[in-house]
């Protein structure tokens, strides 16, 4: 089911070419979360953009499952995609949030604002791939877990426990937060 | 190396966090609306739990922690965005804007 049983039946007995199927699924899923994030980052029209991190977090799932977690991919789109762009949906559907068309509204700095944008990004982007491909990432001389769900669960009800349930107190909090919020000076118009 | 052990090769999801930080940063500079900075903020995070995964899954002899984290990233996560968007709608209601340039209510 994950990719590394897919690694282990690789050598020639399995099926030919296997392993450049398993690459190009790998690169298939690098380029939707790239094209996803270019789309986010750039498109005017909000409503896009949010479709963009949808295609992203889509992505990403992918790549969740590379790393041999499909929990946490199932949990991408649920969470992402179902939650967090729907929610971000509801915000466009409630407020006005496209630019301001260029006839009411000057650019103070048509041309100087997007290359400086473009510059901090890529001199982020060049600095920490510079320092992630130079980096000596050795492998564990033992594994302790195998990293499953049911060592998830074990984790999260012992070692985490704590955290876990800080986590739902913080939901909830953040629930009521959010309606109150939302909720106060609706009454006064 | 064999090229087509691409996908086992750490450094490739790193890269790739990093290109989602840069383009989080770019937009959350260029957006002028809230909502736009939002979702910058979400690649931001998307870039932090990929970069949480791959070291996890090639570097950490426990391999749940880094699932863990990235539960705990997306939970927290899920909280910023309800709370965010309902402050958004709040400010559209006085404002009748969520452009950041209008939010002021001093003059200069």
């Amino acid at each position: 089911m994950n990719p590394s049983l897919l690694l282990a039946a690789t050598p020639s007995a399995a099926f030919p070419f296997s392993d450049w199927i398993v690459a190009a699924i790998f690169i298939v899923c690098l380029a939707t979360t790239i094209t996803g994030a270019l789309i986010a980052a750039f498109t005017k029209r909000i409503i896009r953009s949010v479709c963009g991190l949808a295609v992203c977090c889509l992505g990403l799932a992918g790549l969740y499952y590379f790393l041999n977690s499909p929990f946490l991919a199932l949990m991408e789109i649920l969470i992402y995609i179902g939650a967090v762009c729907v929610t971000i949906i509801f915000g466009v559907m409630l407020t006005e949030p496209d630019e301001p068309t260029p006839e009411n509204f000057v650019k103070p700095y048509p041309v100087i604002a997007p290359l400086v944008g473009l510059a901090i990004g890529a001199g982020v982007f060049l600095g920490i791939a510079k320092l992630s491909l130079s980096g000596n990432w050795s492998a564990p001389a033992a594994l302790t877990n195998d990293g499953s769900v049911k060592a998830i669960g074990i984790a999260l009800l012992t070692t985490y426990s704590v955290p876990f349930e800080l986590i739902s107190l913080v939901l909830l909090v953040a629930i009521l937060g959010a309606l109150v919020i939302a909720r106060s000076g609706r009454t006064k118009e | 190396m064999n090229p087509a052990q691409i996908y086992s090769q750490p450094a490739a999801y790193l890269v790739v966090a990093a290109f989602l930080l840069a383009t989080g940063i770019y937009g959350l500079i260029r957006r002028r609306t809230l909502i736009g900075m939002l979702i910058s903020g979400e690649l931001i995070f998307a870039a932090a739990s990929l970069n949480f995964m791959a070291l996890n899954r090639f570097t950490a002899a426990d391999q749940s922690v880094g699932q863990i984290a990235v539960l705990f990233i997306m939970g927290l996560a899920a909280a910023e965005v309800a709370i965010t968007l309902s402050i958004i709608i709040a400010v559209y209601r006085n404002y009748r804007s969520i452009v950041s340039k209008d939010l002021s209510e001093l003059k200069g």
